[in-house]
């Protein structure tokens, strides 16, 4: 594999996708921000000034690292299913695939477009928590890994459905009714140790649960669950899902005849 | 050396159609080379395999000596494709459409730059580089996907039908364009609709048909076995019946225009006798049909004709 060459076709992709992140600002910055902000107005002070403290934190200061981590995973996710579906649906990937760039660099250069979107949202989110409540980094290295990490996940998976999608109705069917259930019940707004034994043991099948408190763990410095865990949960996904890309583009699913 | 090698090629979708059967073909360096058939023939199926958009079934493919199963990558940077449908990013900037493709060849930024530059003003679109790709005209769209294609300089240009839609000053200055960089050494494959621009630009003709070849040589021998040619005479003086012409066909079309059909052996100007041996001064002529589109036809028509008596009972 010609290294110089592929390092310059992600950059590429890169770069081809913060300027379309940029350019539909309106679609890909401003939701996030007005979702985001009427969480923190109507669940964390409205509601959750009746709620009380919950592991020693006020309600707004405890939802504040779920609600960011949402974000994070929403957005990589849904910037790489969307940009990927669309060159599809458009026939520009053939730009792609026509070009001597590895598989594995169109998969690394949507990833980290994706990744990027994440931060950047994720980045203006915690600005907006920063009105509403105070947050102190307790473990630096844990909050910004484990966000890389979260976003990689989810830009893989992301991938993943463009591949298969079909019309534009597909890259919407898993984010409605898998991405946003199992983000809601994994512990964004509440902890588990709220929930009676059966339901914990349930809740702990949910990898978002292990990545909300992690990035939780990293700002406030309490979680539900292994720190350890997360990370071998994380990084078990990104392994599994990036060798399931590679054999996706490897065989051409969705993108050759 | 040769350009791109093709053997025993064949391609069966999943729908049980057979594209392919079994094709081979040699392109040399350098060659401007023409690849016809009606639609559906199965040209755009070969390119799609030789461009690693298509997954082929069975045979082989090099591009310049590298096979595109061993060696994938060294035989996509010698290809530059010019697709038959548009497959612009719409949204995105002529300018910024041809400076990515460049950094998936792996060029450099400054030279990406340079070389966008270079042919967005061949292909006069430098003053349309800020516009969405959306904004442009069919035909503008059709030479953005050229500059795109040439902007790595690739040793084999596949063109697949780059003048569906253009107009014919556009597609003259094309045509000039795609002259001047075959001279400079740019191997060409072209499939076009327009048999004039095959006859006018291409020295190797192959003609495709339901998936098989069944025409691969030089256009000058092609065009050698077309043993008969219609023109169209546009007379001075009205007539009123075809005149007897030893050696040739005549056929009155209305009282100032005759056609004539003239087999190999005979000249232009024995016609030209005859004709003013009976006074009849013709004012111009032209060919009835292209003299390619003519061979075109008849080898497909001929093959129907075959098959429609070999399966008569």
């Amino acid at each position: 594999m010609n290294i110089a060459l592929n390092l310059i076709a992600m950059r590429t992709i890169v770069r081809k996708e913060v300027v379309r992140v940029l350019r539909i600002w309106v679609q890909t910055i401003v939701p996030p921000a007005i979702t985001m902000t009427l969480y923190f107005i109507i669940f964390g002070r409205l509601i959750g000034s009746r709620i009380g403290s919950m592991d020693g934190f006020d309600y707004m200061q405890y939802i504040a690292p779920g609600l960011i981590m949402m974000a994070v995973i929403t957005n990589s996710y849904g910037n790489v299913v969307s940009s990927f579906f669309a060159a599809k649906f458009g026939r520009h990937i053939e730009e792609m695939l026509v070009s001597p760039m590895a598989n594995a660099s169109i998969v690394i250069g949507h990833v980290a477009g994706g990744v990027l979107r994440g931060i950047l949202v994720g980045a203006l989110v915690t600005m907006i928590a920063l009105f509403f409540t105070d947050l102190s980094l307790r473990h630096p290295l844990i909050t910004i890994s484990i966000v890389l990490l979260s976003s990689t996940v989810f830009s893989l998976a992301g991938f993943i459905n463009a591949v298969f999608a079909r019309k534009f109705d597909d890259i919407s069917i898993i984010p409605t009714f898998v991405l946003t259930p199992l983000t809601y019940l994994g512990g964004v707004f509440y902890s588990i140790s709220l929930l009676p034994d059966f339901w914990q043991k349930v809740s702990l099948a949910n990898p978002i649960l292990y990545m909300v408190n992690a990035f939780r763990y990293g700002i406030l410095g309490v979680a539900d669950i292994s720190i350890a865990v997360a990370y071998g949960i994380l990084i078990g996904f990104i392994t599994v899902l990036f060798i399931v890309c590679l054999a996706l583009m490897r065989r051409g699913v969705g993108i050759r005849e | 050396m040769t350009a791109l090698t093709i053997r025993n090629l064949s391609k069966t979708y999943a729908n049980g159609n057979v594209a392919l059967k079994g094709i081979d073909l040699v392109v040399e360096a350098g060659d401007f080379y023409a690849l016809l058939g009606p639609n559906g023939a199965g040209k755009t199926t070969a390119i799609g395999i030789v461009t690693s958009l298509v997954n082929k079934s069975g045979g082989d493919v090099e591009i310049f000596g590298h096979s595109i199963d061993t060696d994938l990558e060294a035989a996509k940077s010698c290809i530059g494709l010019v697709p038959q449908e548009i497959n612009l990013n719409l949204w995105d900037s002529v300018y910024n459409i041809v400076l990515n493709q460049a950094g998936y060849y792996g060029l450099p930024r400054r030279l990406a730059q340079q070389r966008t530059e270079k042919y967005l003003q061949a292909m006069r679109l430098w003053d349309r580089r800020r516009q969405a790709a959306r904004s442009l005209s069919g035909g503008m769209k059709r030479r953005l996907m050229i500059a795109r294609a040439l902007v790595h300089e690739p040793k084999l240009l596949i063109l697949d039908e780059p003048t569906a839609g253009v107009d014919i000053e556009i597609r003259r200055s094309m045509w000039d364009y795609l002259r001047e960089i075959n001279a400079a050494g740019t191997t060409i494959i072209l499939t076009t609709h327009y048999l004039e621009e095959a006859e006018s630009l291409c020295r190797h003709v192959a003609i495709i048909d339901e998936g098989r070849i069944i025409e691969d040589a030089p256009m000058k021998t092609v065009l050698r076995k077309l043993q008969r040619e219609v023109f169209v005479l546009s007379l001075e003086e009205p007539i009123s019946a075809a005149p007897a012409l030893d050696g040739f066909e005549a056929r009155l079309l209305d009282n100032l225009e005759l056609e004539v059909a003239k087999g190999p052996a005979r000249s232009m100007n024995e016609l030209f006798a005859q004709l003013a041996q009976q006074n009849i001064r013709v004012l111009s002529l032209r060919n009835k049909a292209n003299r390619l589109e003519e061979l075109f036809m008849r080898l497909v028509e001929n093959k129907d004709v075959a098959r429609t008596q070999a399966v008569a009972p």
